[in-house]
C-alpha cells in the first residue's frame, strides 16, 4: 500500500483535470434520476395491480384485468433486470420503430420492473388494512376506487413504507447495470477515470462511498418520513 | 309526524335470502319498514340479524329476494348501489372511523367528494344530480327539479366547489358540536374513547341526510360506561323521527324507543311485535326461552 497516496493522487488528477468531476456528477444524476423515476412509476403502476388484485371478483371486466395483472407481474419478476432492459432497448424498441436515449429506457424498465414487486408489497400493505376502513367507506356511499385511494391505500402506505425504502435501495444499486444500453451512471463515469489513469483502487473505492453514502441519506429520509406518517396513530 | 308520512313504506323487504357457500343464513325474510319506525333486530348467536342488517345496504349482496328503496330494488345487481348507500346511513360495531382522517375530515370525506362530484354534473345541466345534491346541500339546488339554485349559480363553478368543502365543514364542526366534540375536531380518530369514537361514526352518517340508519351492535364493542353515551344519541335521534333499524342485546333500549321489536332465528324472522307485546307476551317457544336468558 506505499503508493496508495500516489493512487489518489492520479484520481485526483483525472476527477479534476480531465473531465472526471462533470461525468461523476452526470454519472449521479442518471442514477437518482432513474432511480426515482423508476420508484415513482413503479409506486403508481404497483398501486394500479394491487388494486385490481384485491378488487372483488364479480365481473368479467375485473376477472380479465387481474388476469393481465398477474401475467405482468410474473413477466416482470420472472426475468433479470438486465434482460429486460436488453430486450426492451435492442428488441422491442426496433420492432416498433422507436429511438429513445439509454437513460429514459432505463427508467422506463426499472418503473416498469419496479411496478411489479410494488404491486406485491402494496397488495399486502392494503390487506393489512382493517376491512371495515373499507367498509366504512362503502357505507357513507363512496365508491370502491374513492374509498381505495382516499382512505385504504394511504394507511397501507405508512404500513409498507419501510419495505418500499428497501425497494428503493435495490433500485438505486440496481442502476448499475443500465451501462447495458449504453447510459452514463456513476459506473461509467468511475470506469472512465479508471481507464484514463490505468489505475481502478481508487475510482472504485470511491464508487463504493458514493453508493453507500445514497442508501444512508434514503434511510434516514425513511425513518423521518415514517415518523410523521405515524402522527395519526399517536395520542396527542 | 302526521298520519300519512308514518305509512309511508320505507324499505319493503320480500324473500329475502342469504347463503355462504353451503351455508343457509337467511331463509327468506319478508319485513316492512315505515318511515320513523325504530325497529330493533334481536336474536340469538349465528341467528343472522347482522347478516340481515348487512344485506339491507348490500355490505353483503343477497343471493336472493328483492329489498325495495326509493321505488329501486337494491338486491339488483345491476343497479349502482352507491348512490343508494347515500341514503342510508350505517354505523358498525367496532366504528370504523377513517384511522388517516382526522375527526372533522372522517365527516366532511363523503360529502365533500360526492357533493363535489354531483355539483360538478350538476353544471353540466345533470338535474338528477341536482337533486342528489340538494339531498346533501338543500339551498344548492332544488330538490324536486334538481335545477341549481340562483346563488350557486351566480357563484360559478369553482367558487361553488370552494362554498361547498366549506359548507361541508361547517356542517361538521356543528354536528360535532351537537355531541360535544367540536374542541376534538382536528384530532386523530386514534385520540378518542369508544363512545367518542362511536358517536363521532353516528354524526358522520348523519352528514349525508339519510333517509334510515343501520346500526350493527353500535354498544356491544364499548365499555359498560360508555354504553350511555350512545344510546343517549341514538334515542335523540329516534325522537327527532330518523327512522332507525338496530341490532343489538339492549333490551332496555328495545323497550323504551323501539315501536317494533323483531326476533329472528334460524334465518327468518319468528316474532314481530311491539316492544310491550314483545316481552310481554311472546308467542314463538324459542323467543320465550331467549327472553328468558336474556332478561336475567
Amino acid at each position: 500500500m506505499g503508493n496508495f497516496g500516489a493512487k489518489i493522487d492520479k484520481f485526483i488528477e483525472i476527477f479534476i483535470d480531465q473531465n472526471g468531476s462533470a461525468k461523476v456528477i452526470e454519472g449521479l444524476e442518471n442514477t437518482l434520476l432513474i432511480a426515482i423515476c423508476g420508484l415513482i412509476i413503479g409506486i403508481v403502476i404497483g398501486t394500479l395491480i394491487a388494486a385490481v388484485r384485491v378488487m372483488p371478483k364479480y365481473s368479467r371486466l375485473s376477472r380479465i384485468l387481474n388476469g393481465f395483472c398477474s401475467f405482468y407481474v410474473g413477466l416482470f419478476r420472472g426475468t433479470p433486470m438486465v434482460v429486460q432492459l436488453l430486450v426492451f432497448y435492442y428488441v422491442l424498441l426496433p420492432l416498433i420503430g422507436l429511438k429513445m436515449s439509454g437513460v429514459t429506457v432505463s427508467l422506463l424498465v426499472f418503473g416498469l420492473n419496479s411496478g411489479a414487486y410494488i404491486s406485491e408489497i402494496m397488495r399486502s400493505g392494503i390487506q393489512s388494512v382493517d376491512p371495515g376502513q373499507m367498509e366504512a367507506g362503502r357505507a357513507v356511499g363512496l365508491s370502491f376506487g374513492t374509498t381505495m385511494m382516499k382512505v385504504v391505500i394511504p394507511q397501507a402506505i405508512k404500513n409498507i413504507l419501510p419495505t418500499l425504502g428497501n425497494e428503493f435501495i435495490a433500485l438505486i444499486k440496481e442502476t448499475s447495470v443500465v451501462s447495458f444500453v449504453g447510459a452514463s451512471d456513476l459506473y461509467v463515469a468511475f470506469n472512465y477515470i479508471g481507464s484514463n489513469s490505468y489505475e481502478f483502487m481508487v475510482p472504485y473505492l470511491v464508487m463504493a462511498l458514493i453508493y453507500i453514502v445514497l442508501v444512508l441519506i434514503i434511510s434516514a429520509g425513511i425513518k423521518l418520513m415514517e415518523r410523521r406518517l405515524k402522527r395519526s396513530d399517536r395520542r396527542n | 309526524m302526521t298520519e300519512e308520512t308514518n305509512k309511508t313504506v320505507m324499505l319493503d323487504v320480500i324473500d329475502l335470502k342469504k347463503t355462504f357457500g353451503e351455508l343457509e343464513v337467511l331463509r327468506g325474510i319478508n319485513i316492512k319498514i315505515y318511515k320513523g319506525d325504530i325497529v330493533v333486530i334481536t336474536g340469538p348467536s349465528g341467528s343472522g340479524k347482522s347478516t340481515f342488517l348487512r344485506c339491507l345496504n348490500c355490505m353483503e349482496d343477497p343471493t336472493g329476494g328483492s329489498i325495495m328503496f326509493d321505488g329501486v330494488d337494491i338486491a339488483d345487481q345491476k343497479i349502482d348501489i352507491n348512490v343508494h348507500r347515500r341514503h342510508m346511513g350505517m354505523v358498525f360495531q367496532h366504528f370504523n372511523l377513517f384511522n388517516n382522517k382526522t375527526v372533522v375530515e372522517n365527516i366532511m370525506l363523503a360529502p365533500v367528494h360526492i357533493g363535489l362530484s354531483e355539483l360538478k354534473k350538476a353544471f353540466r345541466g345533470n338535474l338528477e344530480s341536482g337533486r342528489e345534491l340538494a339531498g346533501m346541500f338543500p339551498d344548492y339546488a332544488n330538490r324536486e327539479t334538481g335545477e341549481l339554485s340562483d346563488e350557486i349559480r351566480a357563484l360559478g363553478k369553482s367558487a361553488a366547489c370552494k362554498k361547498l368543502k366549506q359548507d361541508a365543514r361547517d356542517k361538521a364542526i356543528s354536528l360535532l358540536k351537537r355531541i360535544g366534540l367540536d374542541s376534538h375536531a382536528d384530532k386523530y380518530p386514534s385520540t378518542l374513547s369508544g363512545g367518542q369514537k362511536q358517536r363521532v361514526a353516528i354524526v358522520r352518517s348523519l352528514a349525508m341526510n339519510p333517509d334510515v340508519i343501520l346500526f350493527d351492535e353500535p354498544t356491544s364493542a364499548l365499555d359498560p360506561e360508555m354504553v350511555g353515551e350512545v344510546l343517549d344519541l341514538m334515542k335523540q335521534l329516534a325522537r327527532e323521527g330518523m327512522t332507525m333499524i338496530t341490532v343489538t342485546h339492549e333490551m332496555g333500549f328495545a323497550k323504551e324507543v323501539a315501536n317494533r321489536v323483531v326476533f329472528v332465528d334460524e334465518g327468518v324472522i319468528k316474532e314481530s311485535a311491539s316492544p310491550q307485546e314483545f316481552f310481554e307476551h311472546p308467542k314463538n317457544p324459542r323467543l320465550q326461552e331467549f327472553l328468558s336468558k336474556v332478561l336475567v
